[in-house]
């Protein structure tokens, strides 16, 4: 497992990655923890010529609160973001997903912004942050610009990103007191999700009254199942309460067909992971 | 107590090390990785190997345009096969079932056509592997495409040829029939009496195609300086390698040493003679110098040989009271692209255990095997064996079904009992020993089998969405490989037994050479504690010297539960006879007639005195050979080869229940019991780890693991992404335990364990799967049960029932309120 030569790039700052990038277009290739980018390389699907790490910027790291929002850096790690109090207070869901995530040694070199910038429509985190309605801050050689994860996730693999910008933070608005859950469906543990639910409840009086739904693995990328939402507020919190507003999560989807099962049986799941995951975030 | 502990300490007083569950001696340095596996071993001038493949399953290479990848940096030379056709040579297969056996000959780099996605076309050698790779991607190769054999029932019609030359894909048709062999009855006649008034089951069940996925991938290093042609490689079998190099590619067997240092795992996957070994002989004799291959985990899923693949048509006849009264199996039996080192003998291997414990009246056994044009087979942990234990434990459980009798009911009234051995099987083979009653009565007390069954009640009863299966599996399997006369009666081309030698140093330790050649079983823990206690020296004396064909001439390696079986019994023949040599000089230096002298704990008395002296003390007199007794050759070092007389026949009940979410398909395992009879153990400590090993493996093809190709040929499942394998966070804690039946064929009274889990765990599992659904309908679920395929399985039954829903579903609570949502849903 040898990857084709390449040049190596470590810049300290933002700017000094900016620069790299200016310079050689679309034949570099970012590389933030590593965890999607190195298995890649190695087996020759995709031949940078230049890798630019970012992982000696220490600007790109930790987790801060600004106002009503949670700013994660886009280099921090999974471990850094499933043990953070701020993440579990004010993003529980962002928080549960990355427990369930990969292995501990993946959750130490894994970084969210490198995940979310990999766009990979089974990553656990994209549907979390999407569904949080987060904006995603993105630097490029005219200074940084915001883009709402609804927009900047535009399909398979593929992003709001250009050649010459990079992701550098994650603004999260805070959902503090609601429940989250994700609801990740495997077969072994260390797999990507067949199909995952990502959902977030603030409870009223004993019913929901608001609720964010995302889905993981359902289409070419990350997937907000709005007709969820919309259908849950008044709803009980339990599985009967539930089930027909989770049935409306199929709606929109397109997801994938592979060894683990076809888009009709994926489409089935999500109805039920959805029940599952509101009642488990309400509390249930 | 165990038997085990009792007999060991009978035998060597309070210091018996057979029993002992000791640490294996080995762990340290194979965990730490501070050993020698191959791929570090770096010699001087030693050049490193990169394959280039074929994407194609089916084509013609027109042309190989290797210039390229020639001026590259660093690189020393691109081979095609027409540029090593004098020195590549050809692989063996070692056992042709049948005389008119089918077989294409096997280069190892492919000539003219590439017969599978993943054959080597051509090698690049170059000064570093990151050369080597690049290059190779500079090879241009021209193939036309063929039509490629894939599917094995349409490669077994013959309608696309996998190698036309051949003109069939059809290999081998290998028959055992018990009325022919005068064994047993007539099939035929049982089933049409069963057709008339009985029962009649007709099942056509299939194993998967599965990759051994070892943890080491493989790797090669040839040095062809001077005299001799030295070869490291992550192997099971140096012997057989050694054997086979001479064979074919003209060297004398004198000039070739094997070694396989540390080998990290195998499972069957290395036992083997390679294409990647043989090109590296091939590319070091041509150009002078040490060259190494090492295969990434892609090229070892693709490209190292694969397992299982058949499907199994089986028709089992019984009374009415369920009495088995006959058994026919026929087989398809995908070999991949060529018939490799053991491919074809594989479901041979399994033909003599479909009859399992039970005394079955009539058995006919019938298999085909078949071209494909995919990656071959070969052995893969239990080799046959599993797949036989599969076919009649799910068989026994649809019997029960059909009977309305608990499943462990059903196989009783059908097993041999413990006075009937030793018992001679519908086969014709002896099985020595054995107690199904004590292993079952055992398992199903630790299982709690009757408060599980209750419980599985009361969640039908309920409907609850997550419904319990309980699943049995009552095996025995053949294994400790094997009595010569029986291999060469199925025209295996070596023999089964095994070489062992040791050796007393003058300072008081002991060395011994064993042929079998470990890969992580823990064998210098387990012969350590044999010759410890047969010797009277301290375990920590005891060094076990393996796997180099210069130090340990003579043996037939590593694979069917024979190491202890075989490879311990010449071991204790060996060790034996060093206390009969060390007799005679005792009694010499002791003025004692040898027959007066007693051997107890390393030490000779005379009887009825208080004198005497250790072995240790006679090693010494004998390596300094001043006083030796007239005529005697000063050496105690003893040899001895040992063909064994019978196979081993472990045998165990294992009991599974798993939990079914009914509505995603999901299953969990919630208990798993293994009582197993091993016969005498010699470390409790490694059979529970093989125990373990063995369950998860065999768990795996139940539940995960699936070889893919697609519709061109390509293997879907090429990494570990696709195919899955389970760590420990996916399996639960095993409740494992043992009864005791000494085995009677040798003098250990121990029976192989390396395979026992694997063969038995894979019927457990997919009984109880079946068993937690059955009462909604459902009456199989093809491997891997994937959750996809247990939800579907279930919405087949259900839509079968139709139009009779909702109302008369009586398993599920149609007045619940939800319930009917998400059934529609699922509908």
């Amino acid at each position: 497992m040898i990857p084709a030569p390449f040049d190596y790039l470590a810049p300290t700052t933002v700017e000094e990655a900016l620069a790299a990038l200016a310079e050689h277009g679309d034949d570099a290739k970012v590389v933030a923890g590593g965890q999607s980018l190195l298995p890649v390389l190695r087996m020759r699907l995709n031949t940078p010529e230049v890798v630019v790490d970012l992982g000696r910027i220490d600007s790109l790291r930790g987790i801060r609160e600004e106002g009503d929002h949670l700013v994660v850096g886009a280099m921090t790690t999974h471990h850094e973001v499933r043990t953070s109090d701020l993440v579990r207070t004010h993003a529980a869901v962002l928080a549960h997903a990355t427990d369930q995530l990969a292995d501990s040694q993946i959750r130490h070199r894994g970084t969210l912004g490198g995940a979310l910038a990999h766009a990979d429509p089974a990553g656990d985190q994209g549907a979390c942050v999407l569904s949080l309605g987060a904006e995603l801050e993105v630097t490029g050689p005219g200074g940084a610009r915001t883009v709402p994860a609804d927009q900047f996730f535009l399909g398979l693999f593929e992003t709001a990103l250009g050649d010459d910008e990079i992701l550098t933070a994650v603004r999260i608005p805070k959902h503090t007191g609601w429940g989250g859950h994700y609801e990740k469906f495997v077969r072994v543990v260390h797999q990507w999700p067949i199909v995952a639910v990502a959902a977030s409840v603030r409870l009223e009086g004993g019913t929901i009254a608001e609720a964010r739904v995302g889905l993981t693995n359902m289409g070419p990328t990350y997937l907000r199942a709005r007709g969820v939402e919309e259908a849950l507020v008044g709803a009980t919190p339990t599985l009967d309460g539930v089930r027909e507003a989770a049935e409306r999560a199929t709606e929109g989807t397109d997801p994938p067909s592979d060894l683990n099962g076809d888009a009709d049986y994926r489409r089935h799941l999500a109805g039920v992971l959805t029940a599952r995951a509101v009642v488990a975030a309400a509390g249930g | 107590m165990t038997v085990t502990e009792e007999r060991g300490a009978a035998a060597a007083g309070e210091k018996a090390e057979i029993g002992r569950a000791r640490r294996r001696k080995e762990d340290q340095r194979l965990i730490t990785g501070r050993t020698r596996w191959t791929d570090n071993l770096v010699l001087p001038g030693m050049l490193h190997l990169a394959m280039v493949r074929s994407p194609f399953a089916h084509a013609r290479i027109a042309s190989i345009d290797t210039d390229a990848a020639r001026s590259a940096p660093n690189v020393v030379g691109v081979f095609t096969a027409a540029d090593l056709a004098e020195l590549q040579g050809v692989l063996i297969n070692a056992w042709p079932i049948t005389p008119d056996q089918k077989a294409p000959t096997h280069t190892p780099i492919a000539t003219e056509r590439a017969t599978f996605a993943g054959e080597v076309v051509a090698v690049v050698a170059a000064r570093s592997a990151a050369a080597a790779r690049d290059a190779a991607e500079l090879v241009d190769v021209d193939y036309e495409e063929l039509p490629a054999a894939l599917d094995l029932k349409e490669a077994a019609a013959d309608t696309v040829l996998a190698h036309p030359d051949l003109g069939t894909n059809k290999s081998a048709y290998w028959v055992f029939d018990s009325a022919q062999a005068g064994t047993g009855g007539d099939v035929e006649e049982a089933i049409a009496a069963a057709r008339a008034d009985g029962i009649v089951i007709e099942r056509e069940y299939r194993q998967q195609r599965l990759i051994p996925a070892f943890m080491e991938p493989r790797s090669v290093l040839c040095d062809p300086t001077g005299e001799q042609l030295t070869l490291w490689t992550s192997t099971q079998v140096p012997h057989i390698v050694r054997f086979a190099l001479a064979a074919t590619t003209g060297m004398p067997e004198s000039k070739i040493r094997v070694v396989a240092p540390d080998v990290g795992g195998g499972f069957g996957g290395k036992l083997q003679t390679t294409p990647e070994e043989w090109i590296t002989v091939a590319v070091a004799r041509h150009l002078g110098r040490p060259a190494k291959y090492t295969e990434t985990r892609s090229e070892s899923l693709v490209a190292g040989h694969h397992g299982r693949d058949q499907w199994q048509t089986l028709t089992l006849a019984a009374t009415k009271d369920g009495r088995v009264t006959g058994l026919k199996v026929e087989l398809l039996a995908d070999l991949g692209s060529h018939v490799s080192l053991v491919g074809g003998g594989v479901p041979v291997l399994g033909a003599f255990m479909f009859n399992a414990i039970y005394k079955f009246p009539a058995y006919h056994f019938a298999v085909q095997t078949v071209l494909t044009n995919k990656t071959w087979t070969d052995a893969y942990r239990g080799a046959g064996r599993p797949e036989a234990t599969f076919a009649i434990e799910r068989l026994m459980d649809e019997l029960a079904t059909e009977l309305g009798v608990d499943p462990l009911e059903v196989r009783e009234r059908n097993w041999i009992t413990h006075e009937e051995f030793p018992f001679t099987s519908v086969c014709g083979l002896e099985y020595d020993s054995g107690n199904y009653e004590a292993a079952t009565a055992k398992a199903r007390e630790m299982f709690g089998y009757d408060e599980l069954r209750a419980e599985q009640a009361r969640r039908r009863e309920a409907g609850d969405p997550v419904q319990l299966g309980i699943g049995v599996s009552t095996f025995t399997e053949m294994c400790g490989l094997a009595p010569s006369r029986v291999l060469g009666s199925l025209d295996y081309g070596a023999g089964g037994w095994e070489h062992a030698s040791v050796r007393m140093l003058p300072t008081g330790t002991v060395e011994v050479v064993v042929g079998v050649s470990p890969h992580g079983q823990g064998h210098e823990t387990a012969f350590s504690q044999i010759v410890a206690d047969r010797l009277g020296v301290p375990f920590e004396a005891v060094e076990i010297l393996h796997g180099d064909t210069q130090v340990s001439p003579r043996g037939l390696d590593t694979y069917g539960s024979r190491s202890l079986v075989v490879g311990g019994e010449a071991v204790v023949k060996a060790a034996d006879k060093v206390v009969e040599k060390a007799r005679v000089v005792a009694a010499h230096l002791l003025e004692a007639s040898a027959d007066d002298l007693e051997f107890r704990d390393g030490r000779f008395t005379v009887r009825g005195t208080d004198q005497g002296m250790a072995l240790t003390e006679v090693a010494s007199a004998v390596f300094a050979a001043h006083d030796m007794p007239e005529g005697v050759e000063p050496s105690l070092d003893s040899d001895a080869t040992y063909d064994p007389e019978n196979f081993s026949f472990p045998h165990g009940t294992h009991l599974c229940a798993m939990e079914v979410d009914t509505e995603t398909g999901a299953v969990k395992m919630r208990k798993y019991v293994a009582c197993d009879d091993v016969g005498n153990i010699i470390n409790p400590l490694i059979v529970e780890g093989q125990v373990h090993g063995g369950l998860v493996q065999g768990i795996a093809q139940a539940l995960w693991e699936e070889a893919v190709h697609d519709d061109a040929g390509t293997l879907v499942s090429g990494s570990f992404v696709d195919y899955l394998l389970p760590t420990a966070a996916d399996t639960i804690s095993f409740d494992v335990d043992h009864t005791t039946s000494p085995a009677t064929s040798n003098s250990l009274g121990t029976k192989g364990v390396g395979e026992a889990g694997t063969i038995a765990s894979t019927p457990a599992v997919v009984n109880a799967v079946v068993d937690a659904v059955r009462h909604l309908g459902v009456n199989d679920v093809r491997m891997p049960c994937t959750p996809e395929r247990v939800w579907r399985a279930i919405q087949d039954a259900r839509a079968a029932q139709e139009p009779t829903e909702p109302a008369a579903m009586p398993h599920f609570d149609a007045d619940e309120p939800g319930r009917s949502s998400t059934e529609g849903a699922g509908a």
